[in-house]
Parts: structure tokens; sequence; C-alpha cells
């Protein structure tokens, strides 16, 4: 029976991810399977839901609006906008922002409706602010150019499927073919200088009016590639189609069919819904296979959220962990099954984790780290599959703690990382190697996350040095103390393999590509920077220069060199490697870095001042 | 006893980590110095020098405050190379060490190779164009060429270094001295008197009728210093008179001695190959309903007299030629897509990276594993 204790915990948490695959099917619209859709957008296919995701995060910072799911708001933006107009869906938490639009402080969000009386001046203020450098925009200025870009590409989605005020797009489709010919007829009379008919002329022309903004303004490409199409990738949207057909082209099944949803969808029809949402999906089946795989594996990846899941069952390991080792001594028999039960949820997490992290490779055909937020997320990987090996070899509930923790941090890094829109970002001629991206960037990467891992060791010692007396406690033969710094130390030698090795691929890299095999360029630097400490770690022990406290103080230190090389050389604005300017996360950094100053301060304190160091050793427990 | 003491010194462990740990603030400093002073003079000043140098405002001394970085990369060397011929022996479960030391010797010497070797020049085409030469991206030279007979162009280049000391500079093939008055390393001209424009001292050609004014020399990675300078050609006899050349007159300058024709030019920095190349065509390729560029290529003919080597060749995105001691990469291109710009790299030393990774690498690997599979074994026992 006590065998079993340890693993209810994981039990529960494994039933819970298993039962978020099963949905009920669904009444009503059929939310979910148009939200699996193929469309182009950003120079890659992608599910409308990723759409609707992508575009929530960057104008709400949440992936859904109240109830209403991602997908569902999109429909409501692009079927029913005057509706969407009332959803509060952008938030705005600059005071000076809000003023300027006479918006009350009260809300979060704002929705489009309460916004418009002042576009003018939010635009014309917009205009203003994008004239300023980058560097040197106020705190108002940037949100007000990130509201002024929510806002339009909100515009965008809602001229992506219908024409605006359209409650019968399907009527209007067939007004619209049969106006064809008669207008086309008319313009031709008109442009030889024989009597036309004007009326019919007009009639055609209001048309084409409406839909060239739709051509214009659109946001995805919904329309897939003419069966004869030369590229696969020669993705239209709705209003080119439409414009098209004056030309004499054919009027795309898909554009029908959205014209279908879009009607049954104002008129409140479910079923007429439904089945114009089937025809479409059975008509892209023909020609479509690869787009509505694409589509609808994504649209699973979205739904599944392993990330998110991973990150619950960390922070749950990460407190059973630390429970565990503050009744290390006081009740040895609830600490080890705590232990053990931590220790399978990291597993778990970490299955989970793995899982999101080869999904996302396979869905974009590339290795692990792409753009900032894939290293987050790839960091958290190395930190937690190191915690896992660390805790199998030095069984004390030590590498638990430090994956969970590690685990979660990254990831709610990753989250806020995901703001800018789509994380599965089409990549930049440099940047489009697979063959660099799988070497040099994991490589690299790989080094920060040892880099990482060594400096939270260090803080869980001079944490648990200071403050409790578990550095004495023995576990088996070994002080608490002692194998954390085994720990670190061994890490410390991964992590110099790691950004060393990283660095001079990177290096090769460079020489490739722009024929420099270092450059001085700030992000190599940084990486740098990570080699030369990694290595003065080594060397200062090598040389008895520091023992256990100065090596926990040294890689402590690491964390900052390490945050630094992640982050801080972004922020310079300068060399080939930036990214772009990340104004809030700046301040971030300097609190993690000064953090890490007063974790060190601490660190140098008299052993007298450490509670593990001036109580006689504990216990001894298995 | 003073020279073990010395030996000690410089052999120990504790020196080495405090040229590493100064490693670290001077590259620390130097990428800060780099947002600042632009990357290529933050480098001069942090990295390829001796001393990094303080001095206040306006003064004409200097104190040296930090090692740079080549001091630190000697000392560096120097203690690593002093530790393995002292201390060190080749032992077993040393020999991981040995190679990871070895590499990074290798990476150094390397390193100091290409910097003192390396000649970085690029290749400006538009479409159709035809060249066999690559230009300097930061320095100029002054062409003085005779163009008397057409089919015969001899030219004579001074670089911008000799011509920023100012003076008399002398060349076998000049019947004159070409006299260096006034050099602006950056500079600004204007066709009338605006403020802070200063009269142009010339007495011929355009510059008679030009203001100039010096400015700072430029910082940022994307816009390069343009120079101007004023020179009087003078012969045994007289002068010939005094021009303004700038690499902001396009078209060079034209005056007669002894019977020849010569042309005046402040141009980049030349430098000419064995062969040509022919810009074919620049592709720029996007992601379908997007400006994100997916790559950037060009199609160029190499054309080579003296082998009758004649084909075509593809350079683009992570995939330079490699041609004659020399590799050219797709660096930039014009708005227009109608040209490219290829960056060209003479680097003896560009082999010297790859081996000294794998070095270091199987070194580390070595080292690791001697010490990892015995810890397990201990730890399963």
């Amino acid at each position: 029976m006590k065998k079993i204790v340890p693993w209810i915990l994981p039990a529960v948490f494994a039933v819970w991810v298993l039962s978020t695959l099963h949905h009920p099917p669904e009444t009503g619209f059929h939310t979910r399977d148009f939200g699996r859709l193929p469309v182009l957008l950003g120079g890659r296919v992608q599910p409308l839901d990723s759409v609707a995701r992508n575009t929530l995060l960057q104008i709400r910072e949440r992936q859904s609006v109240g109830n209403l799911s991602a997908t569902a708001w999109l429909m409501e933006t692009m079927m029913k906008p005057e509706a969407a107009d009332k959803l509060n869906v952008f938030r705005i938490d600059n005071f000076e922002l809000l003023n300027m639009l006479q918006l009350p402080e009260t809300q979060k969000y704002y929705s489009f409706s309460q916004i418009q009386p002042h576009l003018d001046d939010l635009t014309r203020e917009a205009q203003r602010a994008n004239n300023v450098e980058d560097a040197n925009r106020t705190a108002f200025q940037r949100q007000l150019l990130k509201l002024d870009n929510a806002l339009e590409i909100y515009q965008r989605l809602q001229l992506s499927l219908c024409p605006p005020g359209t409650t019968d797009f399907a009527g209007q489709l067939a007004a619209y073919e049969q106006a064809i010919p008669a207008g086309v007829a008319a313009a031709q009379a008109q442009e030889a200088k024989k009597t036309y008919d004007q009326a019919a002329l007009n009639r055609l022309l209001d048309f084409l009016s409406s839909y060239n903004d739709l051509s214009k303004y659109a946001y995805p490409l919904m329309v897939p590639p003419a069966t004869g199409a030369k590229s696969r990738a020669d993705w239209q949207n709705i209003g080119q189609n439409l414009m098209s057909v004056v030309h004499g082209n054919d009027l795309s099944p898909a554009v029908t069919d959205y014209a279908a949803m879009a009607t049954a969808y104002n008129q409140n029809q479910p079923a007429a819904f439904n089945q114009a949402l089937d025809d479409y999906r059975h008509w892209l089946g023909q020609w479509f296979v690869p787009e509505i795989r694409q589509g609808v594996q994504e649209f699973f990846f979205n739904q599944f959220e392993p990330f998110y899941k991973a990150m619950v069952i960390y922070v749950t390991a990460f407190l059973l962990a630390v429970i565990a080792l503050l009744t290390f001594a006081l009740a040895p028999k609830l600490s080890e099954t705590l232990r053990r039960s931590a220790f399978w949820l990291v597993v778990l997490g970490g299955v989970i984790h793995t899982f999101g992290l080869v999904f996302r490779m396979w869905l974009e055909g590339r290795p692990p780290v792409t753009n900032l937020y894939s290293s987050a997320i790839f960091i958290g990987w190395g930190c937690v599959i190191l915690g896992i090996i660390l805790e199998r070899v030095f069984a004390v509930g030590l590498g638990s703690a430090v994956a969970s923790f590690a685990g979660f941090v990254t990831l709610v890094i990753a989250h806020n990382l995901s703001m800018d829109g789509d994380t599965m970002e089409m990549l930049r001629a440099v940047l489009d190697t697979n063959f660099w991206l799988a070497t040099h960037v994991v490589v690299v990467t790989l080094g920060y996350a040892s880099t990482f891992m060594a400096g939270l060791l260090g803080v869980t010692y001079v944490l648990l040095g200071l403050f409790t007396p578990l550095l004495k406690y023995k576990s088996g033969n070994l002080e608490l103390g002692k194998v954390l710094a085994k720990m670190a130390y061994g890490i410390v030698c991964f992590a110099a393999l790691f950004s060393f090795t990283g660095t001079v691929l990177g290096g090769i890299w460079a020489d490739q590509s722009w024929g420099r095999f270092w450059g001085w360029d700030p992000k190599e630097n940084g990486a740098l920077l990570i080699v030369l400490w990694n290595a003065a770690i080594l060397h200062a022990r090598w040389g008895g220069m520091i023992r256990e406290r100065g090596l926990m103080n040294m890689v402590i230190f690491g964390n900052i060199v390490t945050s630094w090389s992640w982050f801080g050389v972004n922020m310079l604005g300068i060399g080939l490697h930036s990214y772009g300017f990340m104004a809030a996360a700046f301040w971030w950094l300097l609190a993690f870095v000064l953090s890490q100053v007063a974790l060190i301060l601490l660190g140098m304190l008299p052993a007298g001042m450490w509670k593990s160091f001036r109580t006689p050793s504990g216990p001894a427990s298995a | 006893m003073l020279l073990e003491r010395l030996i000690k010194f410089f052999t120990s462990l504790r020196l080495t980590v405090v040229l590493l740990v100064l490693s670290l603030v001077l590259v620390f400093a130097g990428t800060l110095g780099e947002v600042h002073l632009g990357l290529y003079k933050a480098q001069t000043e942090f990295f390829r020098s001796f001393f990094i140098y303080w001095h206040p405002a306006n003064a004409t001394w200097k104190i040296p405050v930090f090692p740079g970085g080549y001091l630190l990369g000697a000392a560096l060397l120097f203690n690593l190379i002093a530790a393995h011929t002292s201390r060190f022996k080749l032992t077993r479960d040393k020999i991981g060490l040995w190679i990871i030391h070895a590499g990074l010797i290798l990476l150094i010497l390397g390193q100091l190779t290409t910097d003192m070797f390396a000649v970085e020049s690029q290749m400006h085409l538009r479409q159709g164009q035809m060249k066999n030469y690559s230009e300097s991206d930061r320095l100029d030279e002054l062409a003085i060429s005779d163009v008397t007979d057409p089919k015969l162009e001899t030219v004579v280049a001074i670089p911008e270094r000799l011509l920023a000391k100012k003076g008399d500079i002398r060349n076998n093939q000049l019947p004159f001295v070409v006299r260096v008055k006034e050099f602006y390393a950056n500079s600004l001209l204007s066709t009338n008197a605006a403020p802070g424009f200063a009269r142009v001292n010339a007495n011929s050609g355009l510059g008679a009728a030009l203001w100039w004014q010096q400015v700072p020399r430029e910082t940022a990675m994307d816009r390069r210093d343009v120079p101007s300078v004023l020179v009087e050609i003078v012969t045994p006899q007289d002068s010939l008179g005094t021009w303004l050349v700038s690499e902001w007159l396009e078209q060079p300058q034209t005056f007669t001695a002894n019977g020849h024709t010569y042309q005046l030019q402040l141009r980049p920095e030349r430098f000419y190959l064995p062969f040509s190349l022919r810009l074919l065509k620049f592709h720029h390729d996007v992601y379908e309903g997007t400006d994100i560029p997916k790559n950037f290529s060009s199609q160029l003919m190499l054309n080579r007299p003296d082998t009758g080597e004649h084909r075509q060749v593809l350079i683009y995105m992570n995939n330079p030629l490699r041609y004659d001691g020399r590799t050219f990469y797709q660096a930039s291109f014009d708005r227009d897509n109608q040209g490219t710009v290829l960056q060209v790299v003479k680097n003896p030393g560009w082999l010297t990276p790859y081996l000294a990774c794998i070095l270091i690498a199987t070194g580390m690997v070595v080292q690791f594993l001697s010490h990892l599979v015995p810890f397990l074994r201990r730890r399963k026992s």
C-alpha cells in the first residue's frame, strides 16, 4: 500500500492530461472544425485557430475572450463584426493612453466600440510616435503603437472573410455573379465609346469597390491556390479572388463555402453553417490533404497546451520537493514519500514538455530553437533533463526541486515572450538553415541551460545553508552541502563543454555566412562571457582557490552572465544578432541581476551566520 | 630563488583565473563600448590593443587603465604554454586537458593570424556589370590615372593612411609631388556658405567653388566615413594647382603635367583579382504573402583569362564561393533588387577554428568521460 502513495498525485495529473484529449461532440456551430481550417499567414499554412490565438495574444494577452474560445471570437469578428466590436478585447494598461482615449480606468480590457470615437486622435499620435527612434520612445508611445498595431490587425481581420455590413454574403455573391456579364459588357462598351448600360456598370462597380477593400486589407490569405497554380504557396485572400472573377477567373469554391458559412452564422442557423463547413472540408480534402493535415495537427497542439500543463505540474512538483526537503529530518518517511512523488511529477512534466517540444519541431520541420520563445522552452527542457539525471544520481530531492523550478520559470518566460505573435514564424534568410540551427543553436542553448542549472544549485545552497540546518544533514554518507557542491561542479563541467563548443560552432557558422569567424558582435561576446566564466570557475576550483562556498557564489554569478547573454545583449540594439528592443524585459533583467547580487552577498556572510554551519551536525538519515 | 618564484607565478592557476576574469571584464566593457563607439572603433580600442587608455576630454596625454585584448590573449597563451612545459605531465588522465589546451593555442594563434593577415572587402555589382576588383568598405585611396593613351591606363593609388599623415608623397611613376595640405577623415561638402562650412582653399577643379566641413567619425554599423582631402600637385618647376578630392565628388578631375593627361579621384581602396565576376541575376525571395526574406542569391559568371575558366557560379545565404584563396559571401543588395553586394574575404587562417573546434570538443569529451565514468561506477558499487 505504501508503495502506491507516491504515485497517487502523478497518476491524478496523468489522468487530467489524458482527459483533455477527449472532447464531447459539439452542438450548435462546429467551432472546432472551423478552427482547424487551413489558411496562409506570415508565409506559412496554419489553422484559423492559430490566427485567432496569436492575434488575441497580441491584443489581449490571453488566448480567449471570457467564455468565448479564440476561434469563436474569430468567427464573431470575421462574420459579425458589429457584434464583435462590443467585446472587450483590447488590453490597455497605460493611464496616459486611457486618458487620451477618454476611457474609464476601471476596466482592464476595452471594446472596439469604446475606442472608435477617438480613432483619429489615436492614429495621429501613433504616426508621431512612429517617427521617434525606437530606443527614445516613452512608455506611453510604446503602448500607443502597440494598441495601434492591435487595432490594425483587428480591423484587417474584419475585412478578411466578408465585406463590412453584409448579413447575407452568400446572397450578395449570387447577385455579384449575376451582375458581372452585364457590367463587364457595359465597361467594354464604355471603353469603346459606344452606348452602354450605366446602371449595370454602377451595380458592378459598387461590388468591386467593397471587394477592393477586402483585397487590400485582408489579414490571412483564406483561398487556397487554384488547381492550376504554379506553387502550393500561391494563396489568395477572398477579396483578390472576388476581384479576379471579373477578368474571367473562376470563383474559388472556398469563397462560396465561406460565404455560405457567413450567411448561416449571421442568421443563426447552425445546421446550415455546419453543412457549408463540411462542404468546404470535403472540397479541400480533394486537393489539399497536406494543408488540412497541417491545420488539424497544429489545432491539436493549440488545444492540448502541453507547455501550460507542464507548468502546472512543475509548480506542484516544486512544492512537494520543497516540503520533502524541509521535512528531511523531522519526518523522514513523509519526506521520502513526497520526494518520490515530486520526482515522478517532474518526470511526468518532463514527458509532456518533451512532447510539446518535439511536436513543435515536427510541425515546423525545424530544430528546437528558432527564436527567443523557443530558446526559453528549450532551456527549460535542458534544465529539467539535467535535474532528473541529478535526482537519479543523488536521490535527495534537490534535483527535482531545481528541475521543477527551472521548468516552471522558463515556461513562464516563454509564455510572456509569446505575446509578440506567431511563435512559429518563418525564419529570415540567414537563419534558414537547419544544419546550423541543429548544431550551434542547440549546443549553445544547452550551454545556457546548464550554466543556469549550476546557478540554481548555487542559490539552493545559499538559501538552505543560511536559513536551514539542512546542508549538514546526511543522505547516505554524504552531507547535503557536499552533494550540492558535487552537482554544481559536474554541471559547470557540462556548461563549459556546451558553451565553448556552441560558441565555436557559432563562429564557424559566421565564417560560413559572412566570412568572419569572430566579429566581436555583442551576441558573440555574450556567449564568450559564459565560456570565460565557466573556465574561470573550473580553474579556480582546480587551483584550490575556492571551496564549496566560493564555488557556489561563482555559479550564482554565472546566472548574471547568462541572463546578460540571453536577454541583455538584445537590448543593446546593435550588431547582426539583435532580435529587437525589449523595454519591459529590461526591468525584469535588472531585478534578476540585483537578486543574484543579493544572493552572492548573502553567500559571502561568515560561516558563523549560516544556520547549517553553526548548529551541530544534524541526525543522520537514510 | 627569484627565477623559481617567477616560474611559479607564470605557471600558476591563480594567474589563469585572474586573466580569465580580466578577460570577462574586458569583453563586457568592450560590448558596452560598441554601443557608443561603434563596432569597429570599440574593437580597435578594446580588443586589438595592449592597453585601454583613459584621458580627460581634450587632453593630449593618456594613461593605461586596463589591459587590452592583445595583452590578455598573449598572457593567457604564455601562462598556458608555461604551465604545460613546467607543470603538466602527459599522463593518461590528463590527455583530455592536453588536447583541449592544444586546441586553444591553435585557436588563439589562428585568430592572431586572421587579425594580422585577413583582408575584408566588398564587391558591388549591378545587374550585367563585370568587375575584376573588390573595394574596401572603410578605407579610400587617391587614384592618379595617366589616361594619355586611350588604350592603356596607368594608375598610381595612394592609400588613405598615407594621405592622413599629410605632407609630400613621391612616386617614381609620377613626374610630380603630391602634397597633402588638409585631410578630413569624415566630411560634408556644400555649394554655399552654410553654417559650419568653410571655404575650400582650392584654386583648381570643382573644389574651388565649394565649402567643406569636418565632422565626427561615423560609429553606426551601416554608415561609413566620407573623407575629403586638399592636395597640391607640385612639379620641380612650380605648383600646378590645389584640388579638392572627395568621395562626395563622383567624377574624376583632369589636369595635365609633362605633356601627359592625368585624372584625380578619391575612391574606395581597390583590391584587384586575377579573374572577373559578372552579375547575371540577383534574386530576393520572400515568403508568400509577407515581406519576410527567404533567401538572397546572386547568379554570377566567373571569367579567368589566364586559365580560360568561364563558368556560372551561384552564391546564396550560408553558401559562399571559395575561390583562389578568397571567399565571396552574399552580404547585401540594392533596394531595387537590381544589384548585389558581395563580401570578399581573404583569410589564410580560416581553417584554424575548424581544427581547433574539433580538438577542443574531443578533449573535453575525453576529459569529462574519464571523470564521469569512474564516478558513476563508484556510485553504483
